[in-house]
């Protein structure tokens, strides 16, 4: 099982601070909210940790081995499988072959591959949409299937970059329990940004909140909503009338 | 009749048709039969990196040309026949797409720079020949012409159904190399970078390595059809062997046939000639003159086409046929 440690991480973009001396860890086995206004550097420091983009400085590091400044393609074969916020399906395949596109990175033959694709499709949900091209899903279905992709790599740690955004409450609760059973049965580390707040509240053992780059507080979801510095970042400084 | 048995009907019939054609056929309609396959062989050659893998070249004539000129220097020059020859070709061809791919891939030149990149190293090899005086410069290299009834296999001398035969079997080597690759992790690499480059690498895909694969394999394979050339025609000009407009006709099968699918290449290249050198067939033996007439029908055919058939005649086609036209 993954632990995710990242230390004092900064990243700047044309001077601009996004991501400043962040630190926080991932326990194994465990889901963590990376939650925080827009702007706060969430999804840039889900591409730091991913291999998009290099740290200016400080350490990310995967089972004890640091993956900072590695490519993408070399941060999945450490273990990381991701998301894309705006969902990239290949959407001339199949999800089938998109699910096994994944798959081919740790199966040795492409019928592997077509096996560890259907049992990854039939635990999101999407066995019945198999043969059918990825672009002509659904929005909700094309969120199930970048989970689907990303976990067909066999990673252990996933990170899920808002994969709720634009689904329906009944949708959100179907992929609280994928989520849920994923951590529960595979033993899968998931780090995750998320706007909906039901979902983070139902899903993470822990929850790091960003502000301006900065990580202003971290915790158990029922402390974190009451700390005043995460209620300020969010509704501002209280100021007398 | 079930609809596998008529794909089968029709794949046999194609195939028992195009084994009997040297003796059922006269000469000249063997020499329009080599002109399809060779453009069905290119077309494939193309489409590994474009159609599969996604990265447009329109400088394909490039690797004919070197191709060519490589196993007929040999020849003409050294007395070294193509069988050794078409090495050279594969070598030099392999090793050219490999400086272009690094460079453009290293740089992440991609889309419409990467096809200007191509078209230019295409036009600077064409000028670059026109200085090898050893090789003729522009005034061109001719190979001796042999007695055309005699087969001399070694030199690859013969009759025009040698010649036939020689791309039939090209031609059917390519298809059976592109359905296995397409099969395998290949075909399933370059179909996710095709579709999506950054979401190909977040599935542990080296993006870099699998395309430099196909633009590779992509110029070893037009390299063979460059030696065939050489033999075939005999002579070699750098300004029409390396022009833009050979690229270009390279690439009209593929995307008339269909893009990406393997029967793509092969349908369009018979559309084009079939329809272009038929038409000019045609107006001549009306006894009218139309220059250029076969350049009208391909823009008219690509028109059609683009406007009524986006993803190529072959997948409408396929269906009509019984094939079940796999997504590829």
């Amino acid at each position: 099982m993954a632990r995710l440690v990242l230390e004092d991480v900064c990243k700047s973009f044309r001077g601009l601070r996004a991501v400043s001396r962040a630190s926080f860890v991932v326990e194994p086995g465990t889901i963590v909210a990376l939650i925080g206004p827009n702007g706060a550097g969430k999804t840039t420091i889900f591409n730091l940790i991913a291999g998009v983009h290099r740290p200016d400085s400080g350490d990310i590091r995967l089972h004890a081995r640091s993956i900072a400044g590695l490519s993408p393609d070399a941060v999945c074969g450490a273990g990381v499988g991701r998301t894309f916020q705006l969902v990239k399906p290949f959407a001339g395949l199949s999800v089938l072959e998109n699910a096994m596109v994944g798959a081919l990175h740790r199966e040795r033959t492409v019928a592997g591959a077509r096996v560890r694709a259907t049992a990854v499709l039939e635990r999101l949900g999407l066995a019945d949409s198999a043969t059918l091209a990825a672009g002509r899903l659904t929005l909700a279905d094309r969120r199930r299937l970048e989970v689907a992709r990303a976990l067909a790599t066999r990673p252990s740690l996933l990170l899920l970059d808002e994969v709720m955004a634009g689904l329906r409450p009944a949708e959100i609760d179907e992929m609280v329990a994928v989520l849920r059973g994923l951590q529960r049965d595979e033993g899968v580390t998931i780090l995750l940004t998320e706007h909906v707040m039901r979902a983070v509240m139902a899903l993470s053992d822990q929850i790091v909140v960003l502000h301006h780059g900065e990580v202003v507080a971290r915790g158990t979801p029922t402390a974190v909503v009451r700390d005043p510095g995460v209620l300020a970042c969010y509704l501002g400084e209280e100021t007398p009338l | 009749m079930t609809r596998d048995r008529q794909r089968w009907a029709v794949g046999a019939a194609t195939g028992m048709v195009l084994l009997v054609l040297p003796f059922i056929a006269s000469n000249y309609v063997l020499s329009v039969a080599t002109l399809v396959l060779y453009l069905a062989y290119v077309g494939q050659a193309w489409n590994v990196m474009m159609g599969f893998a996604g990265q447009l070249s329109l400088g394909h004539s490039l690797y004919v040309g070197v191709g060519a000129y490589a196993a007929a220097g040999l020849f003409a020059r050294y007395g070294v026949g193509p069988w050794a020859g078409v090495w050279l070709a594969i070598a030099l061809c392999a090793a050219m797409a490999g400086v272009i791919g690094f460079l453009a891939f290293r740089l992440r030149i991609s889309g419409v720079h990467l096809s200007l990149l191509t078209i230019a190293f295409a036009e600077l090899v064409r000028i670059a020949f026109d200085h090898i005086d050893g090789l003729g410069g522009p005034g061109g290299l001719f190979l001796r012409v042999a007695a055309r009834d005699q087969i001399d296999l070694r030199a690859f001398r013969g009759p025009p159904a040698m010649y036939y035969y020689a791309m039939l079997g090209l031609a059917a080597g390519a298809l059976a190399v592109c359905a296995a690759l397409l099969r395998r992790r290949a075909g399933y690499y370059w179909r996710a970078i095709r579709e999506d480059e950054v979401a190909a690498q977040a599935v542990g895909i080296d993006t870099f390595w699998w395309k430099m694969r196909a633009v590779v394999l992509s110029a070893a394979m037009t390299a063979v059809a460059g030696v065939f050339y050489a033999f075939y025609y005999n002579s070699l000009f750098p300004e029409q062997i390396f022009s833009f407009s050979r690229s270009i006709e390279i690439i009209l099968g593929p995307v008339i046939g269909g893009l990406g699918t393997l029967m793509g290449p092969i349908v369009g290249a018979a559309a084009l000639v079939l329809l272009g050198d038929g038409t000019t067939e045609l107006l001549a033996r009306a006894g009218l003159d139309v220059p250029g007439g076969k350049h009208v029908v391909y823009g008219v055919l690509l028109l059609v086409v683009t406007i009524y058939f986006p993803n190529g005649i072959w997948p409408p086609l396929a269906r009509v046929l019984g094939f079940r036209p796999k997504r590829l």
